[in-house]
């Protein structure tokens, strides 16, 4: 079954961001509600999935920028644990995210009513970015598990982004790139629900290739 | 021809494949680069070492210089330091000099390019012939415009406003202008001489060389003697942390013979170090004794109050060190707090964090391993050029 030919084959893709700048920048915190309400959708998704990218390595991976941003420069430490608590795979769309994200400020500025002007030091504003994304095809094909696994040892960290982060919330795609083709493709289902079901924020992008190709690899074991 | 595959154990297959795959998009277009210097300064370095490596990628990549005599020159470090700081003012005639240079450059120069990647504000108003040339135009600001003086601001936002697009090395050195901007972050070269892997023997015979001791923990900070680098904070640091814990300060910074204001920090430097033998105060080093200091040192200080970039920083990261540094510049796009390095607001908090980490070595070895690899990710010289290829990119794709 491992080396059975997918109905389609898997055509691995990536996805390159260039950094813009949108002009916006937040001092406090009533700044940043205020934005977050404002800005476009790509930049609360990239200010909630950028630290994937440029933090790949680094363990443990540091928070989203908002998170990161309240509790290193505001000290606000309690609004940063819930801004990270935000269960992201639970939410289907940006503007679902969105709203969560300000529902927790708002939360916490209605019980804190004191550090909504509290200010960042000189320097230290909040500047909200998002990327222009350009997504690129990449020589890698699969047409079985055992090549599937064997090329996502080779593609890039951006690819695998691509399929894993991208294909759900930005896309909105039911599932993730990996599990939908496993699923659609291949016809396993256990092993689909098993990619599908992951929680792709707790790992870092390399630690999720190596927990997928893992995964993929043991159920091609188990087929003999 | 540029070795490009010199990066690959480096950086890894996959980004090598994706600056091909970027660069095979780009094929047969002609990305005309224009400054004001072939040599000397950050913008010529930079086109220096990018050049070759886009034209190993298979780019038709191209440097065309401008022209100018003394008085233009003249107006514009003028300009430069007007944009750098308000309270700089240039004359009433630098803006007739810089419009006449201008004109002479349009009737000399070829330009060229499908892409015409102009760096700065000397080059700037090229842009006037923009339409009759149908090409696209970016402008590369390399400086930081966070408090300009208006007057010259408003003079070259004038022709700026004509690009499709500017591009700023951080959020907070651009200005407001109704074009695309984005954020292209310097790099440094992980194969230069400040950056390259270097010997155990080569390191230990520079500790040798200027008598530190390899035994002993070295704090080190970089920079030139400059008030605005703060070394007297980092002597108060040293001496605060050597109560409790046995140390080494090293202070290097580029020698003061041309900067008379550099002689008299360093001097005072000299003084306030009191003869201390653990206090090493070190000039006119070469690349690659920067290199081998920063490799043998345990901590690095960048205490500077102002800062552009800091690409020391981004150079101490890379040796896997970890850095203590106040959050300005482009500092805190380098160091995340507690995760590649560390950011402290105050004398105490520095020393309380370097004495923290010579007691931590397991710590401080995580938070230099997670600085390695932010550079890695974020600040090589690969990821400055995959950006200038997606910027290309953008340009021709929205042309």
């Amino acid at each position: 079954m491992n080396e059975r030919k997918a109905k389609q084959p898997f055509h691995f893709y990536t996805k390159l961001n260039l950094l813009q700048y949108t002009g916006k920048k937040a001092k406090n915190l009533e700044e940043l509600l205020k934005l977050i309400k404002e800005v476009p959708e790509s930049s609360i998704y990239h200010h909630t999935h950028n630290f994937l990218f440029t933090s790949n390595w680094v363990i443990p991976p540091p928070a989203s920028d908002f998170a990161y941003w309240v509790r290193e420069v505001l000290q606000e430490k309690t609004l940063a644990e819930a801004l990270n608590g935000i269960d992201i795979p639970g939410l289907t769309s940006i503007p679902a995210l969105r709203e969560e994200i300000i529902s927790v400020i708002e939360q916490y500025l209605t019980a804190h009513e004191a550090v909504r002007r509290r200010e960042a030091p000189p320097g230290e504003d909040f500047f909200f970015t998002e990327a222009v994304t350009f997504i690129l095809p990449t020589r890698y094909v699969a047409n079985n598990l055992v090549e599937f696994a064997e090329l996502l040892e080779q593609v890039s960290v951006s690819s695998v982004y691509f399929h894993v982060f991208d294909a759900r919330l930005r896309l909105q795609r039911a599932e993730n790139d990996f599990s939908f083709w496993i699923r659609d493709s291949i016809g396993d289902t256990e092993l689909a629900d098993k990619i599908s079901s992951v929680d792709p924020y707790f790992y870092t992008l390399e630690e999720l290739r190596k927990w997928i190709i893992k995964t993929v690899r043991e159920k091609i074991g188990r087929m003999g | 021809m540029a070795n490009l595959e010199k990066y690959e154990p480096i950086v890894g297959s996959y980004v090598m494949e994706e600056l091909y795959t970027i660069a095979e998009n780009l094929k047969g277009k002609i990305i005309q680069n224009v400054n004001s210097t072939a040599v000397g300064g950050g913008v010529a370095e930079i086109l220096s070492r990018m050049i070759p490596l886009l034209r190993a990628l298979g780019i038709e990549a191209h440097w065309d210089v401008i022209k100018g005599g003394e008085r233009f020159f003249e107006a514009t470090k003028r300009f430069h330091n007007a944009l750098h700081n308000e309270t700089t003012n240039p004359l009433q005639d630098d803006f007739a000099v810089f419009l006449d240079n201008t004109d002479e450059n349009l009737r000399d120069m070829k330009l060229y390019g499908d892409v015409l990647f102009v760096h700065d504000p000397q080059p700037v108003a090229l842009v006037k012939v923009k339409e009759a040339l149908k090409s696209r135009w970016a402008w590369r600001c390399h400086i930081d415009l966070s408090a300009p003086n208006e007057r010259v601001w408003n003079f070259i936002k004038g022709f700026v406003e004509h690009y499709d697009a500017a591009v700023f090395t951080s959020p907070a050195f651009a200005q407001d202008l109704p074009l695309p901007r984005f954020i292209i972050m310097p790099s440094i070269d992980p194969l230069s001489e400040k950056n390259k892997k270097l010997s155990s023997k080569f390191v230990d015979s520079f500790l040798e060389k200027h008598e530190l001791n390899p035994e002993k923990p070295i704090i080190t900070q970089i920079s030139r003697f400059d008030y605005l680098k703060d070394p007297f904070g980092a002597l108060e640091v040293y001496r605060d942390v050597k109560r409790r814990v046995d140390c080494q300060l090293t202070l290097a910074g580029g020698g003061a013979a041309d900067d008379p204001e550099g002689a008299k920090v360093l001097a005072e430097v000299s003084e306030k170090a009191e003869n201390d033998r653990d206090i090493h105060i070190l000039t006119n080093l070469s690349d690659l004794e920067i290199n081998a200091l920063q490799r043998a040192s345990s901590i690095i200080l960048q205490m500077s109050l102002k800062e552009g970039f800091g690409l020391t920083v981004t150079e101490a990261l890379w040796k896997g060190k970890p850095v203590l540094a106040r959050p300005v510049g482009g500092i805190p796009l380098q160091i995340k707090h507690g995760y590649s390095g560390i950011l402290c607001h105050s004398i105490p908090g520095f020393s309380q964090w370097v004495r923290r980490l010579l007691v931590n070595k397991e710590y401080a070895k995580r938070i230099g391993i997670n600085a390695r690899e932010y550079v890695r990710s974020n600040f090589l010289i690969t990821r400055h050029l995959k950006d200038y290829m997606l910027l290309f990119l953008f340009l021709l794709e929205t042309g």
